[in-house]
């Protein structure tokens, strides 16, 4: 190695916060760039999900079930009981108790890839590119889906999506549109605009708040997990760099500790409020 | 000099008028909670599932909060604007 210092703590972090990119971003909202990254451990961790759920199906009995048969059967169970508390159509439950499923286990694996050690991945993945001719300062990598803004708006609008669509399903076109205008201040025609602008509000915000809820947890919890990475980092045979290490090792431990809780929690709140959102489409004023 | 100190006030206000918005309104709820289970023991478990979907949300803004401090604080945007102005 040449005479090349580390990356100071900023530049490691940034490292470290830089997506694998088919091209660099050319504005605040640019729809060609895409995350590679996150792509690539989304969709793995999709066919692991599908691949694990259909295993268990494929071989379930009705007779005395083995444990990884009740293991999920717990899972859907808590799924369903839930989905029939809130969605009170049983003819969508058909497919929205299935979609709530797959919204959390699918969140809670992309959100668990946080637990990895932060360097393992990438590291893996330098000494990868390195070797396939790349430059080592631009192999960037970054392993958790739900950081990645494009990938919770993703799963917060195709709930919304979903949710339009029950609208137009459940109170046909014509009955939705009245209702945009009509609910939650009254029919009278003055009050039509105001109607209108509520209801764009809401959907806007139960959107955004959805994706940015998920967003904002993984983000936070990724940037503590990379800090506290640094202050192993700067360890040394001196008071305090064995203080920063004991430190680290502290501080890892029960911030991965509280984290186990954050990860399962914010896929189960993403579950909850899906169903929310998809049981208020059903509702009528 | 400047830009730096106000960044660094800035994160220490994010970081904490959010943890006093969130950790008020987990205490009110926790309390809550704590109260409705001493009333009626039967309703616990029903209530939990429900009191740790109102903690997902509330802690919500605060981290989001928490995180764009931390960004401020470590990879900091608006030194590239200093390194941009005219000199």
């Amino acid at each position: 190695m040449a005479a090349e210092n580390g990356p100071t703590a900023g530049e490691y972090i940034v490292h470290h916060l830089t997506h694998l990119q088919n091209q660099p971003a050319k504005a605040v909202v640019d729809f060609s760039v895409f995350n590679l990254d996150s792509l690539f451990f989304s969709i793995a961790l999709g066919v692991l999900m599908c691949w694990v759920l259909w295993l268990a199906a494929r071989r379930a009995t009705s007779g005395v079930p083995g444990r990884f048969q009740a293991a999920v059967e717990i899972l859907v169970e808590m799924v369903e009981s839930q989905a029939r508390g809130i969605v009170h159509n049983a003819n969508s439950r058909k497919l929205v108790a299935p979609l709530a499923l797959v919204v959390f286990v699918w969140i809670f694996l992309l959100n668990a890839m946080d637990l990895l050690p932060v360097d393992l991945i990438p590291v893996i993945w330098e000494a990868i590119y390195s070797a396939a001719g790349g430059d080592p300062h631009h192999a960037y990598m970054r392993v958790v889906p739900t950081a990645d803004l494009s990938i919770s708006m993703g799963l917060s609008v195709s709930v919304l999506i979903v949710c339009l669509v029950y609208n137009v399903k459940i109170k046909g076109l014509g009955g939705w549109i009245h209702e945009l205008f009509t609910a939650p201040f009254g029919a009278h025609p003055l009050l039509w605009p105001f109607n209108f602008a509520m209801q764009m509000i809401e959907f806007i915000a139960k959107t955004v708040s959805h994706g940015m809820r998920l967003f904002g947890n993984m983000y936070a919890g990724e940037l503590i997990f990379m800090l506290i990475a640094l202050m192993g980092g700067a360890w040394a045979f001196t008071a305090t760099g064995i203080g920063l290490a004991i430190g680290h090792i502290i501080a890892g431990t029960a911030w991965a500790i509280f984290h186990i809780l954050i990860i399962t929690l914010q896929a189960f709140v993403f579950m909850m409020l899906t169903l929310v959102y998809i049981g208020q489409a059903h509702d009528k004023h | 000099m400047e830009v730096i100190s106000f960044v660094a006030l800035a994160a220490g206000l994010i970081i904490g008028l959010g943890a006093v918005g969130a950790c008020i309104g987990i205490g009110i709820m926790g309390s809550k909670y704590l109260e409705a289970a001493a009333r009626q023991p039967e309703l616990m478990g029903e209530l939990q599932t429900k009191m740790f979907l109102l903690a997902g949300l509330i802690d919500a803004a605060f981290i989001i909060g928490t995180g764009i401090a931390l960004w401020f604080a470590t990879a900091n945007p608006f030194l590239a604007q200093i390194a941009n102005l005219p000199k």
